[in-house]
């Protein structure tokens, strides 16, 4: 018989989980394993709020474990490290992505690409090598292999920086992989939130020229005068955005709702990009026609692996990019979601582990 | 007044027309412009038949102009070159592709790539530098500037090499840019027609181990022992397609009526790229999952430029490469193209010009 969750693991936890699809989360105890030879203990201190943590609560994948304890922007300070951790001491201000494990054999991983890997373990709501569940940074303390945990940089605000261990490489991995990084180029960023406002900081740290297409016109001062985007663009105005055909050399789109991919692709300019890395949950229409006429190629992305997610870290910090992000009490998770439901936040919430859990 | 197709220019000339969109051809006479100093003109001994020729004399495309000649896989023999050209001389073999004129200035024209050119000049059914109308190959002669022309090996033959200028540039471009060109890659053909069956002959020259996609189980012998593909997938068969999957670095998408991407994406492996050709005229459904899930990429592609031309037909000569045609004479063209809308020919018409145009 399985053990409960407080019991299959000697170390406790405390954290706070979603029991069911209704996706409100509630105080629960739980263990984590003990820190091996390969292992970081880590006391989490924030851990960003992700859609994809509103997603899995409410299980539009339909492949949630409940309960699910989310959370996979984690930054904290190692508590204890196991024999033969050289890379990390205790005190260090380490990081957490999105994925905690992987074969560590295949093609893939051997390409530090753990994030295509087969096998790859997730931070939550993934069956581990133990076969126990893995628990997300909603919580107060986890344990990682040693080859998953990111070395924080010491100028990195550790609450702002948080984000950009899903956020940041989400939109990061695709603008190296695909060349989208040739300074001068133009880049446009569709849907400015967690992973749109990011995308257009480092567009501008990569010397881009940075358009943001949004349906919403209230967005503009805040992307133009705050974020540094050169130019904005109206998605539902039918004359800008056809006045602003062919002028891009490379789209990311950020957006997970159904939307035309049609409008997007004629911004491109010749040999463009669209890159995407929103989950629209049904397929979108695509005409052929644009890309083959342009010679246009639409890619996708995951987050990335875990040397790269460190090379985004580090030079976030040397060019300072960070998130733009509303700090909140665990306590206030539930009503964070609901407002993250309505896009109602600039542009992460991020919770204040340290001080919520006493 | 616009003048007459016959007296619009100088030189008489000769060839089969539309003169609507039923797409009947029939005997046509018309004009060529004088031979400029940047200019060859070529008798043109054979011309393909390529499946753009069919759905353009059927106004498909909703932009055809008639009367038209078509044809854009023209092969000839040099009969008069202008005092400015040196690439080819008279009497040597020459070829002419889809386009016969750029603006020559844009970021495209500098960088070879004239087929991405917003002033791009087609061969047929498009205004030329003057404002006449672009005639096309199924003719007798024609003057085409020294740019836009080909270089014909000898060793190559003309009419089995006549469909390289449209459907083996088409395929070998992308499959150059896209990096589908390493010994060893996995690399998929969906289609076996004009372009697939030259796509099947290009990866096997590059090295690659290919796989034939087609909806047809019938065209599997023909793929493996003629073609020389390695396997042959039935795309409606699920159980193959799944054992199939992620295992393809790459997949060239010749086909152009609807059909369901899934499946393809499926089969390549992560960081696979899916590139199409075929032009569906409706839109398809693009899953994003699998995109992002193995960060795979769909693109397209459309003919190529005169310089990867040029090289695409020395690559051709050196490997051996031509399409599998079907010789016709010039009257047979009206039930060569009513077989074409059934896929009943393997794999591309040729019409002998040379001995079968007779006014």
């Amino acid at each position: 018989m399985s053990k409960s969750p407080e019991d299959e693991h000697p170390l406790r936890a405390l954290g706070w989980a979603a029991k069911d699809n209704s996706g409100v989360l509630s105080p629960f105890n739980f263990s984590r394993r003990d820190i091996g030879a390969d292992d970081v203990g880590i006391k989490i201190l924030y851990c960003g709020v992700c859609h994809s943590d509103l997603h899995s609560i409410k299980n539009d994948w339909g492949d949630a474990l409940y309960p699910i304890v989310p959370g996979h922007e984690i930054v904290g300070k190692v508590t204890k490290v196991g024999t033969n951790v050289e890379k990390f001491k205790v005190g260090d201000h380490v990081g957490v992505g999105v994925i905690v494990g992987s074969c560590g054999n295949c093609e893939t991983c051997k390409q530090d690409l753990e994030n295509y890997c087969p096998q790859k373990i997730l931070t939550y709501n993934t069956v581990d090598h133990d076969v126990t569940k893995t628990y997300g940074g909603y919580s107060d303390t986890v344990v990682v292999n040693k080859n998953f945990v990111l070395r924080f940089p010491d100028n990195m605000p550790l609450d702002a920086g948080a984000p950009l261990l899903c956020a940041g490489i989400t939109v990061y991995s695709p603008m190296k992989y695909y060349g989208m990084t040739e300074p001068g180029k133009h880049l446009g960023v569709v849907g400015l939130g967690g992973l749109g406002h990011v995308a257009v900081k480092l567009g501008k740290a990569f010397g881009l020229k940075v358009t943001v297409i949004s349906t919403s016109l209230s967005k503009e001062k805040e992307a133009v005068e705050r974020l540094g985007a050169d130019s904005f663009l109206v998605s539902r105005d039918p004359e800008k955005m056809k006045a602003a055909m062919g002028t891009m050399d490379y789209i990311i789109d950020t957006v997970s709702a159904v939307h035309l991919l049609g409008p997007l692709l004629g911004l491109l300019k010749m040999h463009g990009k669209l890159i995407t890395v929103g989950l629209p949950n049904v397929p979108l229409e695509l005409s052929i026609f644009p890309l083959v006429m342009g010679r246009k190629l639409i890619g996708g992305s995951a987050f990335g692996g875990i040397k790269e997610t460190q090379e985004m870290l580090d030079f976030c910090a040397k060019h300072n990019v960070t998130a733009d992000i509303e700090l909140i009490k665990m306590e206030d998770i539930n009503t964070a979601m609901e407002r993250l439901v309505k896009a109602d936040v600039r542009y992460r919430f991020v919770i204040d582990i340290g001080n919520s859990f006493a | 007044m616009s003048k007459s197709p016959e007296e619009e220019h100088p030189q008489k000339a000769f060839g089969w027309a539309a003169r609507d969109k039923s797409g009947v051809l029939s005997p046509f006479n018309f004009s060529r412009r004088v031979n400029g100093d940047n200019d060859i003109t070529i008798k043109v001994l054979y011309c393909g038949i390529c499946h753009s020729d069919f759905h353009q004399i059927k106004n498909e495309w909703g932009n055809s102009v008639y009367p038209m000649v078509p044809g854009h896989e023209i092969v000839g023999v040099v009969t008069e070159v202008g005092k400015n050209v040196t690439k080819v001389k008279v009497g040597e073999k020459a070829g002419v592709g889809c386009l016969v004129g750029s603006c020559g200035s844009c970021h495209s024209c500098a960088d070879d790539l004239e087929n991405y050119c917003t002033k791009q000049i087609l061969t047929y059914n498009a205004r030329y530098h003057d404002g006449t109308l672009t005639h096309g190959g199924y003719s007798d002669n024609l003057v085409v500037e020294e740019h836009f022309a080909i270089r014909f090996p000898e060793n190559l033959p003309l009419d089995a090499a006549a469909p390289l200028l449209c459907a083996g540039i088409t395929v070998f471009s992308p499959m150059k840019y896209y990096g589908l060109c390493k010994p060893g890659m996995s690399f998929g053909v969906v289609g076996l027609g004009g372009l697939g069956h030259v796509a099947v002959k290009f990866a096997k020259a590059f090295g690659m181990k290919v796989t034939v996609i087609s909806t047809s189980l019938s065209k599997k012998k023909e793929a493996i022992e003629h073609l020389g593909a390695d396997s042959f997938l039935v795309s409606r068969d699920q159980e193959e397609m799944q054992a199939a999957m992620g295992t393809m670095d790459g997949i060239i998408d010749t086909v152009s009526a609807f059909h369901p991407l899934l499946p393809l994406i499926l089969l390549l492996k992560n960081h696979g790229k899916l590139v199409m050709v075929g032009a569906p005229d409706k839109p398809l459904e693009l899953p994003v999952f699998p995109l992002l899930l193995g960060r795979k990429l769909v693109a397209g592609s459309c003919i190529g430029g005169i310089k990867e031309t040029q090289e695409m037909i020395d690559f051709a000569a050196k490997h051996n490469i031509t399409a599998d045609i079907e010789v016709i004479p010039m009257d047979y063209v009206n039930t060569a193209m009513e077989r074409l809308a059934k896929g009943d020919v393997k794999y591309r018409f040729v019409i002998d010009v040379a001995n079968t145009l007779t006014p």
